[in-house]
């Protein structure tokens, strides 16, 4: 008998620690039998904290949104009293959301402690690399991940045996096998729940690569911001040496190869290649200029490969069953599967794994459970602030790096934020913009100005003072800045404005012609009022605002000067009878 | 190893502006990474850890001992966002405004926080228990609106919740 508890960030966060403690009182407590064991994030961020009993026969139980009343019927239920646990059992449907996906890359999170090597060579873990290190050839390992076609789980989808083919056709003694973990996109989380929830694939997927390129020694570079995925990865790596896959002689042949961890600082630009490598170096991370690529000069001056953490967890899949298993999967262009963070408007927002060719009406609706509170649906932003906005209306576009670029967004590494109606896509464009401004690294003049130009335009627009001519302004500055900039930050910054004018040119246009905001998010742009027939005068908004803008006596309707309000949303927030207007 | 540079005044006496400074808790850590040409961030990661933030003086002192240019020291300090050159507060708050954070309404929280500390971004409470930093995406999207305080994720916050979440650690601080 054994309970296991989901304990990524997230779950944490949501309460999984204090849950697991309470399991383990309550096990000693009643002398009960029965391990607590922690796994990594399932994905179904949504419902967490989430606990799995597995009886000794195997049979599993899912309990979710788990507190402490939730803990005390679960275990009067192992011990066989009457209980209510029933209750906190997982729905079917959701059951059926996870039955759907087909894991590869999430293959073990969620059902593994991802703290212990054995539970992962349990299930076929490390066997790929074994099989490669000892039957294969470096050129059989490339021709392999050829033939499965994968590209950069990155976000550019460009092909991972290309680079492992440079890499290894790079002459040196001595070459470098770089995971990036930088995982700066906001809306993104796939990667920390991969590293967090099973640390070994990556490993082994490095190990793979770097037995094909002729590396010696490994790096992941993870974002410092990632405390959790840092340690679970430092146990693996730890675990993996004392278990003779990492180190001298590997599998007891004449192959070396270990990894350190490299933590980042906090700067998004690192994700790119070579401002990652100047990081590592201990530079500023700022991009130069390709070529020479990372496969021919990259870690100091040495030859180096550099594939994103949910490329690494795929290797080992691909290996152990083949590229053409995995071919088979997805569309003409893009093949096997895609993890998405989930996030924004949606009802089931968490991590999901789409086979490529997936619409992604179907990933909104269906594994996402459509959007909260059945709000209209508006758009999905997809690709981080690189990205772009793809509206409702042609939102059956297939998940698939070729026709998500021609919408005008990218793949990017999944981030997948839902918006609706409420979501004000002028304001998305000015968020966007306002992070790679902050991020810019400052080398190029047009990423360094033009995005700050462009921002404060947006910032205009926004604050009501929009004026004829500024969306072609945009248009022009956008194209200018993209071809100006040297790096991919700066060549996709403009990318949200583009998209945004493409789809929703109608909502910069109320912003400056008519001076409104339909989503009610430019606060410059709304209006606060009182609706005298629903008002009851029960005084609950006047007392709660906090600028004494509104009047009105006990019992009759109040009103709003809108010279004193402030647009707090206070009022609204405290009324019971919908009575506060925002136009 | 000995520092090599000519200023033996910037490094000796070991006398920081900051009297809270303990260099030799740090002397260490130098040494070990002394002759690794990679190691800056590292170290600065190490001083950051140790004394909160990265003083003028100690950035010197890092520049002398570990002979590397002031100017480039100073440039990466400046350049990652998770150097800073103030101290903070006893507990510092890392604001979430990553998209999905913000489409759900961070931006509330921030006001909610701001009115109830009475400081900017950046700003150490006059009890000098908080500061709070507003973050690029700290990954717990589906927890929107997030922050982190410490090493603890709070999630699904809303002004209220945001700050009881503080008031209880002002009341635990008593």
């Amino acid at each position: 008998m054994k309970i296991t508890v989901g304990k990524g960030s997230c779950g944490i966060a949501a309460g999984a620690g204090e849950i697991s403690a309470q399991f383990e009182e309550n096990i000693k407590a009643n002398n009960i039998n029965c391990d607590i064991v922690t796994t990594g994030c399932i994905g179904m961020c949504y419902i967490e904290p989430i606990a799995n009993v597995i009886d000794d026969n195997g049979k599993c139980t899912t309990y979710v949104n788990v507190g402490t009343n939730a803990v005390n019927e679960i275990v009067k239920s192992i011990q066989g009293l009457e209980n209510h646990a029933s209750k906190y059992e997982i729905l079917q449907e959701d059951l059926d959301v996870l039955a759907t996906q087909p894991r590869i890359a999430l293959a073990n999170c969620g059902i593994i402690n991802p703290e212990h090597i054995d539970e992962y060579v349990a299930r076929d873990g490390y066997k790929a690399a074994e099989k490669c290190i000892k039957s294969l050839t470096p050129e059989e390992v490339i021709e392999e991940m050829k033939i499965s076609g994968i590209g950069g789980r990155g976000g550019a989808g460009f092909p991972t045996w290309f680079k492992w083919n440079a890499a290894r056709a790079s002459e040196g003694d001595k070459k470098y096998m770089i995971c990036n973990a930088d995982e700066g996109d906001p809306g993104a989380f796939m990667d920390r729940a991969i590293i967090e929830g099973d640390p070994h694939a990556v490993i082994e997927g490095m190990l793979i690569g770097a037995y094909a390129i002729g590396s010696d020694e490994g790096i992941v570079y993870v974002r410092a911001e990632y405390p959790l995925a840092i340690i679970r990865l430092e146990k693996a790596l730890e675990q993996a040496r004392e278990n003779g896959m990492l180190g001298k002689n590997i599998f007891g042949s004449d192959y070396s190869f270990d990894i350190r961890i490299k933590a980042g600082a906090g700067a998004f630009v690192c994700g790119e290649e070579t401002a990652l490598i100047a990081s590592l170096e201990g530079e500023r991370g700022m991009p130069r200029l390709k070529p020479p690529f990372p496969a021919q000069k990259g870690f100091w001056q040495k030859p180096s490969n550099i594939n994103n953490v949910e490329t690494y967890a795929n290797v080992p899949w691909i290996i152990r069953n083949g590229g053409e298993a995995f071919s088979n999967m997805g569309t003409e262009n893009s093949k096997g599967t895609k993890v998405f963070a989930l996030t924004g408007k949606i009802n089931k927002g968490g991590l999901v794994e789409i086979p490529m060719g997936e619409s992604i009406h179907n990933v909104v609706f269906g594994v996402g459970g459509g959007i909260k509170n059945d709000v209209p649906f508006k758009a999905v932003q997809m690709g981080g602030p690189s990205g772009g906005c793809i509206p409702a209306e042609i939102a059956d576009t297939m998940i698939d790096y070729k026709t998500l670029a021609e919408t005008g967004a990218i793949m990017g590494s999944g981030g997948m934020v839902v918006m609706d109606e409420t979501t004000c896509m002028v304001d998305i464009a000015r968020f966007f913009l306002d992070f790679t401004r902050k991020e810019s690294c400052g080398k190029c003049t047009h990423c360094r100005v033009g995005n700050l130009r462009l921002l404060e335009i947006l910032e205009r627009i926004c604050a009501g003072d929009g004026r004829d001519g500024d969306i072609e302004l945009l248009s022009e500055l956008a194209e200018q800045v993209k071809e100006g900039s040297l790096c991919q930050l700066g060549q996709t910054a403009p990318n949200p404005v583009q998209t945004t004018i493409r789809y929703f040119r109608h909502e910069y246009e109320d912003h400056i012609y008519n001076k409104k905001c339909t989503a009610h998010q430019c606060k410059a742009l709304i209006t606060y009022s009182v609706d005298a027939e629903k008002c009851i005068g029960c005084t609950l908004c006047k007392r709660a605002c906090p600028n004494d803008a509104i009047a009105g006596d006990v019992k009759k309707p109040h009103t709003i000067d809108i010279e004193k309000c402030i647009k707090c949303h206070k009022c609204v927030d405290v009324c019971k009878f919908n009575a506060v207007i925002v136009d | 190893m000995n520092c090599q540079c000519k200023s033996q005044s910037k490094c000796t006496p070991r006398k920081f502006a900051d009297p809270s400074i303990d260099i030799t808790l740090f002397d260490p850590f130098l040494e070990k990474y002394a002759g690794d040409d990679g190691a800056l961030i590292p170290i600065l990661q190490k001083a950051q850890d140790l004394y909160g933030y990265l003083p003028i003086d100690l950035i010197e002192y890092i520049s002398c001992k570990a002979e590397i240019p002031l100017a480039k020291v100073i440039g990466v300090v400046t350049f990652y966002t998770q150097f800073r050159m103030n101290p903070v507060g006893k507990n510092l708050i890392l604001l979430c405004q990553g998209t999905a954070c913000h489409v759900n309404g961070s931006a509330d929280i921030e006001h909610a926080i701001r009115d109830h500390l009475k400081v900017e971004e950046g700003e150490i409470t006059p009890d000098g228990l908080f500061t709070y930093n507003n973050v690029a995406c700290i990954g717990c999207c589906s927890l929107a609106p997030a922050m982190m305080i410490g090493s603890t994720t709070y999630g699904h916050l809303t002004k209220d919740k945001c700050v009881e979440i503080l008031k209880e650690i002002e009341e635990n601080a008593e």
